[in-house]
């Protein structure tokens, strides 16, 4: 950050900040944490809050050693615990959070350089790392309002073993009443906060919009027994894929630049998503999905520039 | 006779094949699972290029210099063939844990490396030095890099369990977190190298 090219004047300053826009992000995700804590009872609030609470101080303390500026307070570590929160079962032990948030911020984000160096998205190498060291925690998902320890699969878990017998209700899957995630399962709170991103500019339709409507394309087409008669409402409802589409596909950092990029960017979730969902070893692929997509982001970003304001049209 | 010994040491810290000279990643990554691996293949690859580096250095006036690669290469799979037959015949379970990295010692890049970069221009003595040095470095940073994964991948050391109660971290045991170790070690001893400076 300490090349800033500034261009001519006039200047018009919007007020806006990353921390403004962190904190904005952090608030509209809170319904659907609230959500999770409802459905799945106070052990998901002590997941939250560990998660947060060790993502700041590992920050902090990352930023004192290296006598870097202590920016902890910018918001972007809170919302890095918290969405890694989000993408974890209710009732881990209490470890899980706080490993997961060390790694997040110190591999996934501090060693790239701190806030806006990163490649991944740190709450996603989070989550993968945990998945890739611990499965059988990350893997056992507490039953809605049975708040002891009485554990379900997931509907993409039990779809992927064949076991899925009865048709889930979709307006279940869209209030949250079923296993997952803490922050995965509301959908009516996602789009709110989500909503209220939209409306303030913070995030672009592309993005999401893409992502959603390939990974619901594909699942229709695959889906099911025959061609075109997959149950698309159900995979977009299921797993963490509106969580993933509004709230983690869109990080600045790891996205690409342009209206365009956002759109291929979109797409290539989706389309990995709908393939790790019906092809691949595990039942969901939206954390998968957008990581190989910030590896491919560069890529994506030199092939969708903006012309040039003067430039010829090729 | 010193400038011999500092051939010696060169390979421990100075220029450790892994960590300073980056060589021979390929077999660091794959057999670095458990300390008996990692040990079985740093005195597989010592032995190999303390040889090689003998033969080449002795070798080095009568072997027509536009063919010299296959003629290294022809001294190296020797003393691999006769690693891997030894190993065979008396320590039948590290050959099987090793599986095909023990015959891939005959492009090791270190092997090659110090043929081409040190035997062939220096007397039999300082190359055995050198190959001794490297051989060395070679295994203690496959011990240090394997002794981490063992601990942190399965819990154990050489094969023992160390802690009574611990959940293993799956990912260090699988070839992601041998890339992860590697990174994370290659920063430190910068680390420590800039300090230094």
């Amino acid at each position: 950050m300490s090349k800033l090219i500034v261009p001519s004047s006039p200047h018009l300053h919007s007020g806006e900040s990353v921390s403004r826009i962190m904190w904005t992000v952090i608030l509209c995700l809170i319904p659907a944490g609230a959500a999770g804590v409802i459905i799945f009872g106070l052990s998901a609030l002590w997941t939250i809050i560990l998660a947060v609470v060790s993502a700041v101080l590992c920050e902090w303390l990352i930023q004192a050693l290296t006598k870097r500026k202590i920016s902890v307070l910018d918001g972007s570590a809170i919302l890095t615990g918290l969405l890694l929160a989000y993408n974890l079962p209710a009732q881990v032990p209490f470890w899980i959070p706080i490993i997961g948030a060390i790694f997040s911020i110190s591999i996934a984000k501090m060693a790239f350089g701190g806030l806006g160096q990163n490649i991944f998205n740190p709450a996603l190498a989070g989550r993968v790392f945990l998945m890739a060291s611990w499965p059988k925690y990350l893997t056992i998902f507490t039953k809605p309002f049975n708040y002891d320890a009485v554990t379900s699969a997931t509907p993409l878990a039990l779809l992927k073993e064949g076991k899925l017998v009865q048709h889930i209700p979709n307006w279940d899957l869209f209030l949250g009443i079923r296993g997952g995630c803490i922050g995965e399962v509301c959908i009516i709170a996602l789009l709110a906060g989500a909503l209220f991103l939209l409306i303030r500019g913070y995030i672009s339709w592309h993005i999401p919009v893409s992502f959603i409507a390939t990974a619901g394309l594909l699942t229709w087409a695959f889906g099911g027994k025959t061609f075109f008669s997959g149950d698309w409402i159900f995979h977009i409802l299921s797993g963490g894929l509106i969580l993933g589409a509004f709230f983690m596909a869109t990080d600045y950092v790891t996205s690409p630049l342009t209206r365009k990029g956002h759109l291929v960017f979109g797409i290539g979730c989706g389309a990995l998503t709908a393939v790790i969902r019906l092809w691949g070893g595990y039942p969901e692929g939206v954390s998968y999905a957008i990581l190989i997509m910030n590896a491919a982001t560069p890529l994506v970003d030199r092939y969708t520039k903006n012309r040039v304001y003067g430039t010829k049209i090729k | 006779m010193k400038n011999s010994f500092k051939e010696l040491i060169k390979g421990l810290i100075h220029e450790n094949p892994t960590f300073v000279l980056m060589l021979g990643l390929c077999p660091t990554l794959a057999v670095s699972i458990s300390l008996i691996n990692g040990l079985g293949m740093g005195v597989a690859a010592t032995f190999v290029i303390i040889f090689s580096n003998i033969l080449i250095a002795a070798l080095k006036d009568v072997i027509p210099d536009k063919v010299r690669i296959p003629c290294y290469i022809v001294v190296i799979a020797t003393f691999v063939t006769i690693t891997e037959l030894v190993m065979k015949a008396y320590f039948p379970p590290l050959n099987r844990a090793l599986g095909i990295y023990v015959p891939l010692i005959v492009v090791n890049c270190i092997v090659l490396g110090r043929a081409e970069a040190f035997a062939s221009k220096n007397k039999i003595l300082n190359s055995l030095m050198d190959g001794i040095g490297m051989g060395i470095g070679f295994t203690m940073a496959l011990l240090l890099i394997s002794g981490i994964r063992e601990l942190l991948g399965s819990g154990k050391l050489f094969g023992y369990n160390v802690f009574s109660n611990f959940e293993p971290m799956l990912i260090i045991a699988m070839p992601s977190g041998a890339l992860l170790v590697i990174g994370l070690l290659l920063g430190f001893f910068n680390f420590l190298k800039g300090r230094k400076a």
